[in-house]
């Protein structure tokens, strides 16, 4: 989305360290995604919290619908046999 | 701040009771409300009120320390004020980006406060005159935030809570820093004692009023309460800051400019607390409406900022403008 000043929204995604993910941490306005990252360095990481960002023009994320949650993600809640405490395993097995 | 690009899209819900009664059951429920779920109408301008001030303290509430960071004492005096007002200008840019989530554009909230229309903490309306301030700020004015900041982390409104935990987690170091440097003044020479006792004099009830109007006339905060955006009311909350600020007066040697203060038994359902005096609510009323000692420099300062930085601005577009032609073009 670009504001009136043509200062496109970037949201902000930061990895706390190699192996785990980005997590996404706020947003930022910038004129392009190198004053995006530059802006997003000075504001999100002042106190190590990553060694990675990532920049992403709030217009190009594309979300479900919340409307819609009840229909998409409600089903899986009587699935209860996706879980491994669903079945039944004699004890002397041991873990498994 | 999350996928503002949504807004906008969706239309406003009917507000009849059934609606009502439901949104007041998942907030009853504890749960959050996020940017692009259907909320009442009041609700959302409830909270683009609330966040859009807050920002705008933040961002004026850099001018009065950053007045003093030239003339810091010492380099480690210094790179702790620096960093501290550093912090503020990103406070006020997750407070922003919340309020934007819900459909507010950034440039109106700047407007709204270059013009005077917006309000912001009227503690910033007063004057820094000297070094021990920047202490007392830190301890009192930051003490004062915190304390409000806190419950703010379980407010109902998700990007809010959000920012706030963020928020909260950075601020910490603001309040010990300040009432570290009160302390070494307290430590020092009697005319250094004095400036400390000076300050705490001038902010003491100031910062009692950044709790807001007493709660038989604050007129927001009853929806607000049941809408779990707030989660005190005001007077609570500054009993608390009187309650955990006085003992942290006495330890380094001070007293709190109030002859009515005393300890009573009673209070706080039995637990103790202080009586304190007549907070001069015309004074607050009159440094809201503008006419504080400090409300026209804040606000040309803003301006002057907003000015001077727009070639800056202008420089970032025109770039980003160039950029996207010639990888068009290649
Ligand atoms: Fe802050
Ligand atoms: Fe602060």
């Amino acid at each position: 989305m670009t504001n009136e000043s043509g200062m496109p929204l970037w949201e902000v995604f930061i990895r706390p360290r190699a192996g785990l993910h980005h997590k996404h941490v706020g947003s930022l306005h910038a004129s392009d995604s190198t004053m995006a990252v530059q802006a997003a360095r000075d504001v999100y990481t002042r106190r190590e919290e990553g060694d990675s960002i990532w920049v992403v023009a709030s217009a190009d994320i594309h979300a479900s619908d919340p409307a819609r949650s009840a229909e998409n993600f409600d089903p899986a809640s009587d699935k209860v046999y996706r879980h491994p405490s669903f079945y039944d395993i004699p004890d002397e097995v041991g873990h498994m | 701040m999350y996928s503002q690009g949504l807004i906008g899209a969706d239309s406003q819900p009917v507000e009849d009771q059934a609606f009502l009664d439901a949104f007041q059951r998942r907030i009853d429920a504890e749960e959050k409300i996020e940017p692009n779920d259907p909320m009442p109408m009041a609700y959302r301008n409830t909270l683009v009120r609330m966040i859009g001030q807050h920002a705008h303290s933040e961002i004026v509430g850099m001018l009065p320390e950053g007045n003093w960071i030239t003339r810091a004492p010492s380099l480690r005096r210094k790179v702790a004020l620096l960093a501290k007002v550093q912090d503020e200008g990103g406070h006020g840019l997750y407070l922003y980006s919340a309020a934007e989530t819900l459909g507010v554009s950034r440039e109106q909230m700047t407007e709204e406060l270059l013009s005077g229309e917006a309000k912001y903490s009227s503690i910033f309306n007063y004057p820094t005159p000297t070094w021990a301030d920047i202490g007392t700020i830190g301890w009192l004015v930051d003490g004062a935030a915190i304390m409000n900041q806190v419950p703010l982390c379980r407010c109902s409104y998700g990007p809010y809570a959000r920012a706030m935990i963020r928020v909260c987690k950075e601020e910490s170091f603001h309040q010990r820093q300040g009432y570290e440097l009160v302390k070494s003044l307290c430590e020092g020479s009697a005319d250094q004692k004095a400036m400390a006792q000076d300050s705490l004099n001038r902010w003491w009830w100031p910062s009692l009023m950044m709790f807001g109007p007493p709660d038989t006339d604050s007129q927001h905060s009853d929806q607000s309460m049941k809408w779990k955006i707030k989660r005190f009311t005001n007077d609570e909350l500054r009993q608390k800051f009187v309650d955990a600020t006085v003992p942290q007066a006495e330890l380094i040697g001070l007293s709190m400019p109030d002859p009515d203060l005393k300890w009573n038994e009673e209070k706080n359902n039995g637990q103790g607390g202080y009586d304190f005096g007549e907070i001069d609510w015309d004074e607050f009323w009159r440094v809201v409406n503008g006419h504080g000692m400090m409300n026209k420099d804040r606000i040309a300062a803003r301006k002057k900022a907003w000015e001077e930085g727009a070639w800056v601005r202008d420089a970032a577009k025109a770039y980003a403008a160039k950029q996207k032609q010639r990888t068009a073009a290649a």
